[in-house]
């Protein structure tokens, strides 16, 4: 056995260590925290499978704004939960859940063991397309060229979150801001550390979105970074969450998608199939379309952990 | 001359690998929340440091060891943060009890 085989095994143990442990974990912010851990592990465990755009995923949407929302989604329930209303789970409910998670694990678990050991695969075929593209990376190729009407759906699916969040707001409040008010005397140390990482942090995701089309990064993860980098501005409550009825808002939150359809359309119409890009065309179209789904990702996500509008809106 | 930057990578990795074995020894030994939040920002500081400083000699440009430093520096602003948050956490709830 290799030294690499035996991290492999080692990381696989301590990620089943860690997920054991955010299940069993006392309260729903240490369970939290085990999460965040596990999503970091997680994207170790792509970066060995040698799928470096996941591992950013991962590690920027499933376990850093994903880590975020759930905390925030904590703390709210902090009352909930030392009034003990947990016990109020049945003892038969309980039993039930668990045979339910077994069998899904198991299942899991069967489907992976009876695959072929010759897996089907498309990486050939979309190796082979790939100059088309005029991309260097395969998986942004995928994303935009090959499937790009899921793409497109994915960012519909983030916006109807918002408007989701939204509603849940009252009847006064609608419109309004989400989120506390810019604090005139901010807490220093997170004031510090949000105005020395946002100017780098917006210059990295910028930069991790432009090599996307050429290496691993993309549009969803310097969109992440990029959103990673309003929440903590407003964490520091430099800056407030804007009013959910500012016009402006409301045309981030929709670029994206909206421009990509169009692409679609246009597709439809000048390169003979919806979605198609023109021959030749085809890297600046989807630099295109990414540029406007990094705009929407970016707002997108700070949207939704600063949560339902709070305050009412200004006249 | 490859033998000793081999020789200086092992001796730099080496050393930071023991001030993150350390670091973690006391996040799990210390007593109480702050003294834990001092054995981690050595393991982030000088461990994390240690380990890019061995790393330099093997990247592959100046840009890409560039990189490694800034990810050193990152990692330094985000842990002297988290620890000085984490602290006055500890702090205000200790007097508040």
């Amino acid at each position: 056995m290799s030294v690499l085989q035996a991290l492999d095994i080692g990381l696989a143990f301590v990620v089943f260590a860690v997920a054991a442990w955010t299940v069993f974990a006392p309260g729903a912010f240490a369970a939290t925290v085990g999460y965040v851990v596990y999503g970091l592990l997680l994207s170790l465990v792509w970066i060995r499978l040698f799928a470096v755009d996941v591992a950013l995923t991962e590690a920027a949407i499933g376990s850093g704004v994903t880590g975020v929302l759930l905390i925030s989604a904590a703390a709210r329930l902090r009352g909930a939960e030392t009034a003990g209303r947990e016990a109020s789970v049945s003892g038969p409910t309980r039993v039930f859940a668990g045979v339910l998670c077994a069998l899904v694990t198991l299942a899991l678990a069967g489907v992976v063991l009876l695959l072929p050991d010759e897996g089907p695969s498309l990486a050939l075929q979309s190796m082979q397309h790939l100059p088309e593209t005029g991309l260097g990376n395969p998986v942004t190729a995928v994303l935009i060229a090959y499937r790009s009407f899921d793409t497109m759906l994915e960012k519909v699916v983030l916006v109807l979150a918002v408007v989701g969040v939204w509603s849940l707001a009252a009847d006064r409040y609608w419109g309004g801001a989400p989120g506390e008010a810019r604090a005139e005397r901010p807490e220093p140390t997170l004031a510090f550390l949000a105005q020395i990482l946002a100017p780098l942090g917006i210059l990295v995701g910028i930069h991790v979105f432009w090599v996307g089309a050429d290496e691993p990064g993309g549009a969803f993860q310097g969109g992440a970074i990029l959103a990673a980098m309003w929440i903590i501005v407003m964490m520091a409550r430099l800056t407030e969450a804007p009013r959910t009825n500012a016009f402006w808002l409301r045309l981030a939150l929709v670029a994206g998608p909206v421009v990509f359809l169009a692409a679609g359309v246009a597709g439809a119409i000048f390169a003979g199939g919806f979605f198609a890009y023109p021959p030749g065309f085809a890297k600046p179209a989807i630099l295109f379309i990414e540029a406007f789904m990094v705009l929407s990702i970016a707002v997108t996500l700070p949207m939704l952990v600063a949560g339902p509008p709070q305050r009412e809106p200004r006249q | 001359m490859s033998v000793a930057v081999d020789l200086f990578s092992i001796v730099a990795i080496g050393a930071g690998v023991f001030f993150y074995l350390a670091g973690t020894v006391g996040l799990l030994r210390f007593p109480d929340a702050l003294s834990r939040l001092h054995a981690l920002t050595k393991a982030d500081n000088l461990g994390l440091g240690l380990v890019v400083l061995g790393l330099l000699p093997r990247a592959e440009s100046p840009l890409a060891a560039l990189k490694l430093i800034a990810i050193w520096a990152l990692v330094q602003l985000a842990g002297a943060s988290a620890a000085q948050l984490v602290g006055r956490a500890v702090r205000r709830k200790g007097s508040a009890a």
